[in-house]
């Protein structure tokens, strides 16, 4: 008896260092795999960031600027139509022509005007408007750079290259050098990237049309897709008749549509919305309505799993207390499911956050340079100006779409962020 | 298994000892309950007498908890439960048409082997039945009927600092009394208890079968009970189930003492279950 008991321990003992050997190579592959997926997402984030971080400064040109009668077409007693019509691209141009006296030639002058940005004369023109009595006066103006030289300023390109392989010529090349020299050329904070709407000059280009759309998409997706998601799921978990072969085929086709291509929302919400129900394209009214569709299936799957957590007691013992079924419902199980069924919701919000291909197919898509002001005007979202821009062949496109992406990517973090503090805040023991 | 099925042999076509008696609170007759195809009650026919404790003992799987769940329509909510048979209370069926189940939910109480306090807190827990019937008209009227839910519970003075702290956080013996605070704040007339006590220790028993018998000068309670000593501290009457049938009615002592039937005589002596 002894001695089997003895054999016996010499043969756990040898299984023994096996079985360790095993968990210990387990424990390696489980923080390999955490290792790499950190790399990852590292790797992407920093090169986002180095890309998109330039975005957020932007070159200013420092002008003098003659506001002359003869040179603008204005006084200060004449009316708006005249304002509008003044002639504020001159004045620029004598500004310049100025500070550099020697330049020759019908292309050269072209060159030294595409120095400034185009939105100068509008600054010009609304300086003017707005102080009338300023006419007659030279004023200090700080302009927007051309693309091509903020791209320069922030060095993305190289001076060392022929100057035919350069976007910057050399004429241009001393012209900024001059600049530098008189510190009239100078990197600031970029307000324009977040108070402007799209553009097709990249200086001029922001992504406020882009936010403002996303939050009035989301904002529709949300009143739509979480009351009817969670109503759905509570009928279907509830009250809806168990082993129903109607509520199973429901259930089935729910699955179903949580794995259905987003583009084929689309091609849905473009055919009924637009096409039957006759509501306006690109507006973030029917964009919600497309993405509600889509994050439906996710809210309802989530809510009945969150629903089907809440223990059976809890259910029995609001009955037994005389409660219909809806004050169960109501009163107790869906406030114990409430943290999933938030998670859920935002897990879909967040989908739809990021979502691109269906609003492709709604003209979301569209060249808007208007912010929009409510649920029926035409607009973008912020993936599709990420889309546009990436598409765009001008060069400062490049880190204006990076730091899109960056602003997207921190409206997905804040996002989370609050389906943290909503489980926090209801969750309960039970 | 074939020791089993031979004891299973034994006579059990009618129920022995003394099933009917005058002025009862609950009677049932005839009762048989199916799960789909599978019968879980044969053929039950009891009486439960007003201001009584009825104990009903029995081996696992012997139908004791289904039959309780018929008394206030529990079952109602197990869709592929089906029951046969007549349950009067006060001469009222109470699976005819126009009965209510909420209402009858409201007349005959519940409390679970497990203890199941609502996520919110000790107030809100007692209070949640009153509210839901609109039994009381103010603030003033709820807070007395809560303190003295509580009270008569035997829990007030444990807890009357915390009224406003989550009932889940109580201990499972002083969950439980929440329970049935709950359950007597809506003052109904009977109250079932299904192992009321068999998730807690020996002390949060005693406590809660001392208040049962506290309880049934004014209610009518049926437990269901796995503890024979249980069934005989508290109950006046006991009943024996056996698979689905009710093998024997009788005050409690004769039950222990004195059994009529063969299948009560083993179960007691502890012979199987």
């Amino acid at each position: 008896m002894q001695k089997s008991a003895m054999i016996n321990n010499e043969i756990i003992r040898k299984r023994l260092a096996k079985r360790y050997a095993k968990e210990r190579r387990f424990r390696l592959y489980g923080v390999a795999s955490i290792t790499i997926s950190i790399a990852f997402l590292l790797t992407l984030l920093v090169n986002i960031s180095l890309n998109g971080l330039p975005a957020f400064q932007q070159t200013y040109i420092n002008l003098e600027v003659n506001l002359d009668e003869d040179i603008l077409g204005v006084t200060s007693s004449s009316n708006d139509k005249e304002f509008l019509q003044g002639n504020y691209s001159k004045a620029i141009k004598s500004s310049l022509k100025t500070l550099f006296p020697n330049v020759k030639g019908r292309k050269n002058n072209k060159a030294l005007k595409q120095l400034v940005s185009s939105s100068a004369t509008y600054q010009i023109r609304d300086f003017v408007m707005d102080n009338p009595n300023m006419i007659g006066t030279t004023q200090s103006f700080w302009f927007l750079a051309k693309d091509d030289i903020d791209v320069f300023i922030k060095g993305g390109i190289d001076r060392s290259l022929p100057e035919t392989d350069r976007r910057i010529k050399d004429l241009q090349l001393i012209w900024i050098d001059q600049l530098l020299f008189d510190q009239r050329l100078e990197k600031r904070f970029n307000f324009t990237f977040f108070t402007q709407s799209d553009s097709r000059e990249p200086e001029q280009a922001g992504i406020k049309g882009a936010v403002v759309g996303s939050l009035l998409v989301m904002l529709v997706t949300m009143l739509l897709s979480f009351p009817i998601g969670v109503l759905a799921a509570v009928y279907l978990e509830e009250f809806a008749p168990q082993n129903n072969k109607w509520v199973d085929m429901i259930e089935i086709n729910i699955n179903n549509l949580a794995a259905v291509p987003s583009i084929v929302f689309g091609l849905l919400g473009l055919a009924v919305f637009i096409g039957l129900f006759g509501v306006p394209r690109s507006v973030p009214l029917v964009g919600g309505l497309v993405l509600t569709l889509m994050t439906l299936p996710t809210i309802i799957i989530t809510t009945r799993a969150a629903l089907k957590a809440v223990p059976y007691s809890i259910r029995e013992a609001a009955l037994a207390l005389g409660a219909s079924r809806v004050q169960m419902a109501f009163h107790h199980v869906v406030p114990a499911a409430m943290p999933g069924i938030l998670t859920g919701t935002i897990i879909g919000m967040a989908q739809a956050l990021g979502e691109t291909a269906p609003l492709l197919m709604i003209g979301m898509v569209a060249f808007v340079a208007n912010v929009p002001q409510g649920i029926a005007d035409p607009s973008t979202v912020l993936p599709v100006q990420i889309y546009l821009w990436s598409d765009s062949p001008e060069r400062a496109f490049i880190e204006r779409t990076y730091a899109a992406i960056m602003v997207l990517i921190g409206f997905l973090v804040m996002m989370n962020f609050i389906a943290v503090i909503m489980r926090r805040i209801f969750e309960k023991k039970f | 298994m074939m020791n089993k099925r031979s004891e299973f042999d034994v006579e059990i076509n009618d129920t022995k000892g003394t099933p009917f008696i005058d002025n009862a609170k609950i009677s049932a007759r005839n009762v048989e309950v199916f799960y789909e195809k599978k019968q879980a009650i044969f053929n039950t026919s009891i009486d439960i007498g007003k201001n009584q404790i009825v104990a009903m003992i029995g081996p696992s799987g012997c139908g004791k908890s289904t039959f309780l769940r018929c008394l206030n329509r529990m079952n109602d909510t197990i869709q592929s439960c089906q029951i046969r048979g007549e349950i009067k209370l006060d001469n009222e069926d109470i699976y005819a048409r126009q009965q209510d189940p909420v209402l009858l939910r409201a007349r005959v109480g519940m409390v679970f082997q497990k203890p199941n306090p609502f996520s919110k807190s000790i107030y809100d827990n007692v209070a949640y039945g009153a509210k839901l019937h609109g039994l009381t008209s103010n603030q003033v009227e709820l807070d007395d009927l809560v303190e003295k839910s509580l009270m008569r519970a035997g829990l007030f003075n444990e807890v009357k600092d915390d009224l406003h702290k989550p009932g889940t956080g109580l201990s499972g013996g002083q969950q439980q009394r929440l329970c049935i605070a709950r359950t007597i704040a809506i003052d109904p007339e009977v109250i079932l208890m299904d192992e009321p006590t068999s998730a807690l220790d020996p002390i949060a028993t005693a406590v809660i079968e001392e208040l049962m018998i506290e309880l049934s000068k004014k209610y009518t309670i049926v437990i269901v009970t796995h503890s024979m000593q249980q069934a005989a501290r508290v109950s006046q009457r006991t009943a024996y189930f056996h698979m689905g049938h009710l093998i024997e009615v009788n005050d409690t002592n004769t039950v222990f003492t004195n059994p009529e039937h063969q299948l009560t005589e083993n179960y007691i002596t502890g012979r199987f279950g």
